[in-house]
C-alpha cells in the first residue's frame, strides 16, 4: 500500500474521470484510436467563407452545433461534452452536485461578429457610427448577448449543469491555460481545501477574427494544401500552427479520497510548475531560461530527477521559433537524454486547441501510460537538423512509460509544465 | 463555497504591504485619500452622453512606463493597469529588486481589451451598403486591424505587460469573470501564501470605463446609468453602473518576508471568500452574502464596510438588504466615487480598507440617502463586498496589524 502523501508530504493528486472533444471526435475512445493511427483532424474550413485569407485550414470542432452559433457558446458545449465524459468515468459525487471546485481555462470571450451584424443591421441605416450602435443596444431586445459574452458565462453554466462548489474561476493563461486549471486544481487538493476538483479547459475559437488576428502575428501555417500536412511539429518546413478546437475535462482527486471510495485512478498529477518570462509579448528569451526553470521546477514539485522522465508530450506548435526553442531548453534540462527521451506533439494531428491544449494533451499524455503507446507526430518527413529530439515521427511507438512531462508556452510569457505519472511514487 | 481564512494555527499571517492607485481620482495614496477627504467624484455626464463615465486622472506614463515602445504596445486597460502594478512597487519598496521580482506569484483579474471601433463600424456600414462578397469580413480585417492589437486585448497580457515592464516574473495568471475574479485573485494568492506556497504576491486589476464597446455590452443588458450621476445608494428604479477607469494593485506578503526586509504593513488580509449564487428567487442573492459574512472571522474591534455594490439592479436592492441586517458597521459604496470598475472594483476595495486601517479613519461618507453614516475613531477591521452585476459574491476581511 502506497502511502497517500508524496515525497513533500503533500495528498497525492490522482485522476479519477477524464473526457476530450476535438477536430478528432467526441470522447476518448474515438480520440485514441485514430490519434495512434495518425489521422489528422485539420480540414479546409467550412463554417465561414475563407477568401481572403492566408490561412485556409483549422481543426475546428464541426460535429458540434450551437445555435445560434458563437465561439463562447461553442466552447460551452464542448465543455459540457467533456465534463459528462469525465464525471461518468468518475462516478463521483452525484448528478448535478460535483463535490468540489471547477477551474475553467477559457479563452476571453467579447462580442462576435454574427452578433454584432446583428446589431448592425438593427440600426436600419446604410451609414451609421458607433453611437447609433450603442443607442439600440438596450431595451432587452439583445439581453441574451450580455449574458452569453460575460466572462464568466461559461463557467457559471458548468456550475450550474454540475453543481461545483463555490466560486468558480475563469482564467486564461493563453497557450498554457489548460495546464494552470489542472495546477489550480492539484494546488487546491494538496492544500487540503478539498478532495476533488473538476478542471475543464475549452477552446472553440475559430472564427475569422482570431485566425486573421493570428495570422497578422506571422504565427499561423499558410500550408493550406493539404491541409492534414499543415501542423508539421519539428520538422524543418514548419510554418506556423494551425488553429484548433477542443475540450478536456479531468477530475482529479487526493489519493485518499479515490481508494477510499474505490475510484479506479487513471493516473497521477505528480508535479506541476510554472516560470514566466518577461522578455517578449510573443517571443521566448533567447536563453530560454524561463523555459528552463520552468521544466526544472516541475521536477522538483515532483521530487523527480531527468531521468526518470521517459516521454515528453511537447508543447510542439510547429512554429519555427517554438519547436527550436522547446528542443534548446530541454537539452539543458535533460542533457543527453533530450536525443533519447521519445517526444511527440499532439498538435501533428489535433493542431493547436489554445486555451484547451494543456488539459487535451495532459489527457493524451495519461491515456499513452495507460496504453504503453505514444501517439506519433505525423507530417515529420524532413526532420530539423537543429532540433535532435527522439521524435516519435509519423508511426505510434510502443514504449515502457511511466512518467511524462507535458509542456505548454503562451504568448504573454506563460510556460507551464506538467509531470504525470502512472502511480503514486 | 470556496473560502481562506488565516485564522488556523500554524497558517502564516499575511501582510498587504504595498499599494498601487491610478483612478478617476487621481493617482498614488495621497491623491486618492485626499480626493476622498473632500468628497470630490471625477465624472463626465458629456463625452458619452446619455451615459456616465468616471474618466481617469491623466497620469504620468513615462514615469512607470519609460518606454515608448512599451506604451504603443498596450492599450488604455493594459497601460492603466502596468502603471498602477508599478506604483504598487514602489510602495512595497521592491520596484528593481530582481531577487524578489523574479519570486513574485502574480494574480491578475481582467477584461478583454479595447476594439477598434472604426474597424468594427467601417465593416457594418461597408455590409449594410451591400458589401456582402463571401470574404468581405476576411478582407477588411486583414487589412484594417493593426497587427499587434491583440496583444492589447488578450486578457493575460496585463499581467504580460507588467512582467515586461517591471520585471515581475515568478508565475503569472489571469483569472477573467467580471466582479468576482478580483476577489478570486486575492483569494488564491492568499491561500497560496498563508499556506507557505508563496511567499509575495502582486495581485489587481485595471479597466478602461471609456470605452463605447463595453457601454454596447454592458447596454445589452440595460446595466448602464444614463443622463445624470447620482450615488449608489441614491440610483432610482432600474439603477445601473457609471463605468470606472482605474487600475488597482496591492502586494501581498508573509509576515515573515515582510519583517525579513523590513516592510511596513498597511494592512493585514485576514480571509477572502466568494461564492456563486444562483440568483434565482429574490432574497438569493442576499442569503449568500450572509453565508459569506458568517465565514469571515470577525473580531470586536472597530468594524466598516467597504463595498463594490454597482448601483445595477436587483443586485444592489439585494445587497442593501444584507447590509441592513449590519447596521453597526458604517458603510462605504466605492461605485459612487470611482465609478464602477469591474474586475477591479474588489481589488480597488482592498486597497481602499488598507489605506483606511493605516490612516487611522474611514474616509467619509458621500451619500444623500444617508445609508452611509459617519465612524468616529480608527477602523480595526473593514470588510470588503464584491457582488458582481449579474453573477459572483466575494468578501475579505482586512485587519489592523495586531
Amino acid at each position: 500500500m502506497t502511502a497517500p502523501r508524496d515525497k513533500l508530504g503533500r495528498p497525492i493528486v490522482v485522476v479519477t474521470g477524464m473526457g476530450i472533444v476535438t477536430s478528432l471526435g467526441a470522447g476518448k475512445a474515438d480520440n485514441w484510436a485514430k490519434l495512434v493511427a495518425g489521422e489528422s483532424g485539420i480540414r479546409t474550413i467550412s463554417r465561414f467563407p475563407i477568401d481572403g485569407l492566408k490561412t485556409t485550414m483549422a481543426g475546428s470542432v464541426d460535429f458540434v452545433t450551437v445555435d445560434p452559433f458563437s465561439s463562447t457558446g461553442l466552447s460551452e458545449r464542448m465543455a459540457d461534452i467533456a465534463t459528462e465524459e469525465a464525471l461518468a468515468q468518475a462516478g463521483i459525487g452525484s448528478k448535478g452536485d460535483f463535490p468540489g471546485p471547477l477551474f475553467l481555462a477559457v479563452a476571453p470571450v467579447e462580442v462576435e461578429w454574427p452578433q454584432r451584424r446583428e446589431l448592425g443591421r438593427a440600426v436600419g441605416q446604410q451609414d451609421f457610427n458607433y453611437d447609433d450602435l450603442l443607442r439600440i443596444s438596450g431595451g432587452g431586445k439583445f439581453a441574451p448577448f450580455h449574458h452569453r459574452f460575460m466572462f464568466a458565462s461559461v463557467a457559471d453554466h458548468l456550475a450550474d449543469t454540475f453543481g461545483t462548489k463555490g466560486s468558480p474561476i475563469s482564467l486564461s493563461t493563453a497557450c498554457a491555460s489548460g495546464a494552470t486549471s489542472i495546477q489550480l486544481g492539484v494546488e487546491a487538493i494538496r492544500r487540503g481545501e478539498t478532495d476533488a476538483a473538476l478542471c475543464v479547459a475549452t477552446d472553440g475559437t475559430v472564427n475569422p477574427e482570431a485566425l486573421v488576428r493570428f495570422s497578422l502575428l506571422s504565427a499561423l501555417s499558410t500550408q493550406n494544401d493539404p491541409p492534414q500536412a499543415a501542423s508539421k511539429p519539428f520538422s524543418k518546413n514548419r510554418d506556423g500552427f494551425v488553429m484548433a478546437e477542443g475540450a478536456g475535462a479531468l477530475v482529479l482527486e487526493s489519493y485518499e479520497a479515490a481508494t477510499a471510495r474505490g475510484a479506479k485512478i487513471l493516473g497521477v498529477i505528480a508535479g506541476c510548475g510554472e516560470l514566466t518570462d518577461s522578455f517578449h509579448r510573443t517571443r521566448s528569451s533567447p536563453d530560454g531560461k524561463p523555459i528552463i526553470g520552468c521544466m526544472q521546477k516541475t521536477l522538483a514539485d515532483a521530487g523527480m530527477e531527468p531521468g526518470q522522465i521517459d516521454h515528453i508530450n511537447a508543447h510542439g506548435t510547429s512554429t519555427p521559433e517554438n519547436d527550436k526553442m522547446e528542443y534548446l531548453t530541454a537539452a539543458a534540462v535533460f542533457g543527453d537524454l533530450a536525443q533519447k527521451i521519445p517526444v511527440t506533439s499532439n498538435k501533428s494531428m489535433v493542431g493547436h486547441t489554445i486555451s484547451a491544449a494543456g488539459a487535451v494533451e495532459a489527457i493524451f499524455s495519461l491515456l499513452t501510460l495507460e496504453h504503453q503507446l505514444i501517439p506519433p507526430t505525423i507530417n515529420y518527413d524532413v526532420p530539423d537538423p537543429a532540433i535532435l529530439f527522439n521524435v516519435v515521427g509519423n508511426k505510434a511507438r510502443e514504449a515502457r512509460v511511466s512518467a511524462v512531462m507535458s509542456n505548454s508556452f503562451g504568448f504573454g510569457g506563460q510556460n507551464a509544465s506538467l509531470i504525470l505519472t502512472r502511480e503514486p511514487a | 463555497m470556496t473560502d481562506t481564512t488565516v485564522s488556523k494555527p500554524g497558517q502564516t499571517e499575511v501582510w498587504i504591504t504595498g499599494i498601487g492607485l491610478a483612478t478617476s481620482l487621481g493617482e498614488g495614496l495621497d491623491a486618492n485619500w485626499a480626493a476622498l477627504q473632500e468628497r470630490r467624484i471625477n465624472v463626465d455626464e458629456k463625452n458619452f452622453a446619455p451615459y456616465v463615465v468616471h474618466p481617469l486622472m491623466p497620469v504620468s506614463l513615462d514615469s512607470q512606463i519609460p518606454k515608448k515602445g512599451d506604451q504603443r504596445q498596450m492599450e488604455a486597460w493594459q497601460r492603466i493597469g502596468t502603471y498602477a502594478a508599478g506604483l504598487a512597487l514602489d510602495s512595497a519598496g521592491i520596484k528593481g529588486n530582481k531577487d524578489i521580482l523574479s519570486r513574485i506569484d502574480m494574480v491578475v483579474a481582467a477584461g478583454g481589451g479595447e476594439r477598434d471601433l472604426n474597424v468594427d463600424v467601417g465593416v457594418l456600414t461597408a455590409e449594410a451598403r451591400g458589401n456582402n462578397a463571401p470574404g468581405f469580413l476576411n478582407e477588411k480585417l486583414m487589412s484594417d486591424l493593426r497587427p499587434t492589437l491583440f496583444l492589447a486585448q488578450l486578457s493575460n497580457l496585463l499581467a504580460g505587460n507588467i512582467a515586461i515592464v517591471h520585471g515581475v516574473c515568478g508565475t503569472s495568471r489571469t483569472f477573467m469573470g467580471e466582479e468576482v475574479a478580483g476577489a478570486d485573485a486575492a483569494r488564491i494568492a492568499l491561500t497560496r501564501i498563508a499556506s507557505g506556497e508563496s511567499d509575495i504576491a502582486l495581485i489587481g486589476g485595471s479597466h478602461n470605463g471609456e470605452r463605447k464597446d463595453l457601454l454596447v455590452l454592458y447596454e445589452f443588458g440595460d446595466f448602464n446609468l444614463k443622463d445624470k450621476f447620482a450615488p449608489i445608494w441614491a440610483r432610482k428604479g432600474r439603477g445601473g453602473f457609471a463605468l470606472g477607469s482605474g487600475g488597482a494593485f496591492l502586494v501581498l506578503e508573509s509576515r515573515a518576508h515582510a519583517e525579513a526586509r523590513g516592510a511596513k504593513p498597511y494592512a493585514r488580509l485576514s480571509s477572502v471568500v466568494a461564492d456563486l449564487s444562483r440568483r434565482r428567487q429574490p432574497g438569493d442573492m442576499t442569503a449568500t452574502l450572509e453565508k459569506l459574512w458568517g465565514k469571515l472571522p470577525l473580531g470586536k474591534g472597530k468594524g466598516a464596510i467597504i463595498t463594490g455594490a454597482t448601483g445595477a439592479e436587483p443586485a444592489t436592492e439585494e445587497e442593501r438588504a444584507f447590509l441592513k441586517g449590519h447596521a453597526e458597521f458604517p458603510v462605504r459604496a466605492t461605485g459612487t466615487m470611482f465609478g464602477h470598475t469591474m474586475e477591479t472594483q474588489f481589488p480597488l476595495g482592498l486597497a481602499l480598507a488598507a489605506l483606511s486601517i493605516s490612516r487611522g479613519a474611514l474616509f467619509p461618507p458621500n451619500d444623500s440617502t444617508r445609508l452611509e453614516i459617519e465612524m468616529q475613531g480608527a477602523p480595526t477591521q473593514i470588510v470588503v463586498v464584491g457582488a458582481g452585476h449579474w453573477r459572483g459574491e466575494g468578501m475579505a476581511l482586512v485587519e489592523a496589524v495586531g
